[in-house]
């Protein structure tokens, strides 16, 4: 699915992720650990083509990122990866529907209000359809910022940080709707955390040591 | 999708968006409405004036020879020999020459001593009755009969002077025998009538005063000279002999050249070589227009202002704007938005919001200028403006977009060179 080579991000003279070498085949789920401010939501960045590499090949879904132009990227970013980031932001003017077919539209992909609909009831929020942001609860903007992220049917699935601040039984709910969605997506998942609770949920996983000068 | 998110992005902040739009709107109001007017009026002297080359009068201001004779909006400087006419008729650079008889109005409107070629000038036909066929008939423009409800077979006698409040010459009714149709020019606002009539009106006035004179022993009054035409120049030996006969007069006339080159040589020749005054009324317009036009420039500077503080105004909120929503872009991107897209989403907003204004202010414009003549009668010829859709309005509507645009641009960069990486870190 993704195949990262010799990676180095520089932020400055600080490197802020060093990564020899990370392959995963399509369909797994990644745990991406280590401590905070390691440069795992660094490394998201960098898969979902929002951040270049300083050094080194970074390879997703058959397309070279380093080799791509920038406007070439956004495009294949919509279509291909699903991002939960970590503070999950809904567009807060737009309703809860309208947050995942500006996903789709945005994305240069038509309308899909079918897809969306479906995707609202497998995630327990149709009857939330109307309602904006600022009407959810912490978990209900959570399951739709997961129905956001795989709305396009991406190849890559990545999440940041989807269980900070949450307690353990909505944890585990958050974790299983990643995988649930990724799996009927057919998508390769990679959940970006620090907590504990979530390591044995993820088969696989890759652990980043921190920055360093 | 991008327009939707811009309009629900106004939406979100409907204090800044109203005032946005009402400063806006007011602005584009303002300078549509001088436009509507200052379009009305000069089509409206420009039309008034429409084929005649010079305006021949006596001696005094050439603007206000030409403000009485073709715009009958002042009092005329005096009055011109009868004489003059035939002479002007016979230059051979002169195609046309139209007497005018000025002194007497009704009810505020002219009553113009003339010949029928006054009427075809303007292209006027009888809507009801005929033209004049002897001295006492009257004929009326169309706002005229509207007016004044004088209609064909009615009387009325004329009040000495051009505004109402003038004595009135009691025993010497007119008789409508004609109502033109609307021509729109100011033949409408006319009363028309042979040059006769106007002579004998103004020589009965002229012999009942002087009787009236001389039987209260006192001095006859000299008439105010260009105001009556046929009575303002009284051969004393002849009104010491009884006799009203005097010099037939005119109070001015309208010419048009047999040819363009007239134009080089005729004024200065009228001007140097006779007692009277050749004024040409595309000239004068000119230089009314030009007076007119700085009163008309600083209503229009009031509403650039206006503008210039609505676009301002837009863009500090979409500056403002653009921080509470740097999040929003940053997941936009994420989602697979273009830097140009997002930027878009600002530009897109700012225009709209400039559109909306500009509809708005539009709108009004013609609304009051369609109301305007409810409460200000003079304002009477804006109603047909109001109507009308002039070319120099998509010139607003480009205006007011360009600086709905322009407003954009800088918030738009901003959002354009969005880090999305960072903003996203920025928990």
């Amino acid at each position: 699915m993704f195949d990262l080579t010799g990676l180095v991000v520089r932020h400055g003279n600080v490197v802020a992720v060093a990564l020899p070498s990370w392959r995963a085949g399509t369909g797994e789920h990644w745990l991406l650990a280590g401590p905070s401010g390691s440069g795992k939501s660094t490394l998201l960045h960098v898969l979902s083509g929002l951040t270049a590499a300083s050094e080194g090949r970074v390879v997703v879904a058959g397309a070279d990122l380093g080799a791509m132009a920038a406007g070439e990227c956004d495009r294949w970013r919509g279509r291909t990866v699903g991002l939960v980031p970590q503070r999950l932001h809904l567009i807060g003017a737009l309703s809860v529907r309208d947050n995942l077919r500006v996903a789709q539209r945005i994305a240069g992909l038509p309308a899909d209000d079918a897809r969306i609909q479906a995707l609202l009831e497998a995630v327990h929020v149709a009857d939330l359809a109307h309602r904006f942001p600022r009407a959810l609860s912490q978990g209900e903007a959570q399951r739709v910022a997961i129905a956001r992220a795989v709305v396009n049917r991406p190849a890559l699935v990545l999440a940041d940080e989807p269980t900070a601040n949450l307690d353990d039984a909505h944890a585990a709910a958050a974790l299983e709707l990643l995988r649930t969605q990724a799996l009927e997506a057919g998508a390769t998942l990679v959940v970006a955390s620090h907590d504990a609770r979530v390591r044995p949920l993820l088969p696989h996983s890759c652990v980043l040591r921190g920055a360093s000068r | 999708m991008i327009g939707r998110l811009a309009l629900a992005y106004a939406r979100r902040r409907p204090l800044a968006t109203i005032l946005v739009v009402l400063l806006l709107s007011l602005g584009v109001a303002i300078v549509t409405l001088t436009l509507l007017v200052t379009h009305e009026i000069e089509a409206r002297l420009t039309r008034d004036a429409e084929g005649i080359d010079l305006v021949v009068g006596a001696k005094g201001s050439p603007l206000q020879l030409v403000l009485a004779g073709v715009y009958h909006a002042d009092v005329p400087p005096g009055n011109i020999p009868l004489s003059s006419l035939a002479d002007l008729r016979a230059h051979p650079q002169i195609s046309e020459v139209i007497p005018l008889a000025l002194g007497d109005s009704v009810h505020g409107y002219r009553i113009v001593g003339t010949e029928p070629s006054l009427v075809a000038h303007y292209h006027g036909v009888p809507a009801r009755g005929a033209l004049w066929t002897k001295p006492m008939d009257a004929v009326l423009g169309s706002d005229v009969a509207r007016a004044t409800g004088l209609d064909v077979g009615a009387t009325f006698t004329g009040s000495h002077g051009l505004a109402d409040g003038g004595g009135e010459h009691a025993g010497q009714p007119y008789s409508v025998v004609g109502v033109l149709a609307a021509t729109g020019t100011v033949l409408d606002r006319l009363v028309l009538t042979p040059l006769e009539s106007v002579w004998n009106v103004h020589e009965h006035h002229s012999a009942d005063r002087h009787d009236d004179d001389q039987a209260a022993g006192k001095p006859r009054d000299k008439l105010p000279s260009g105001a009556v035409p046929g009575s303002s120049v009284h051969d004393d030996a002849k009104a010491k002999a009884g006799t009203h006969e005097a010099p037939r007069e005119i109070t001015m006339a309208l010419v048009r050249y047999a040819t363009p080159l007239a134009a080089a040589a005729l004024p200065r020749e009228i001007n140097k070589s006779t007692a009277l005054v050749a004024a040409s009324p595309a000239y004068e317009t000119a230089r009314l227009l030009t007076v007119f036009g700085v009163g008309i420039d600083v209503i229009r500077s009031f509403a650039l202002l206006l503008c210039a503080a609505a676009v301002l105004m837009l863009f500090v909120a979409l500056a403002q704007a653009l921080d509470e929503r740097r999040y929003d872009l940053a997941i936009l991107r994420a989602l697979g938005g273009t830097r140009l897209q997002i930027a878009g989403v600002l530009l897109i907003e700012s225009v709209l919001l400039a559109g909306v204004g500009t509809v708005v202010g539009l709108a009004l414009a013609h609304a009051l200028a369609a109301a305007l003549p409810a409460v200000f009668p003079p304002a009477a010829p804006l109603a047909a403006a109001a109507a009308r859709f002039l070319p120099l309005e998509w010139g607003v509507v480009a205006g007011a977009l360009v600086a709905g645009i322009l407003a954009a641009l800088w918030p738009a960069w901003r959002a354009y060179r969005l880090d999305v990486a960072a903003t996203l870190a920025d928990t």
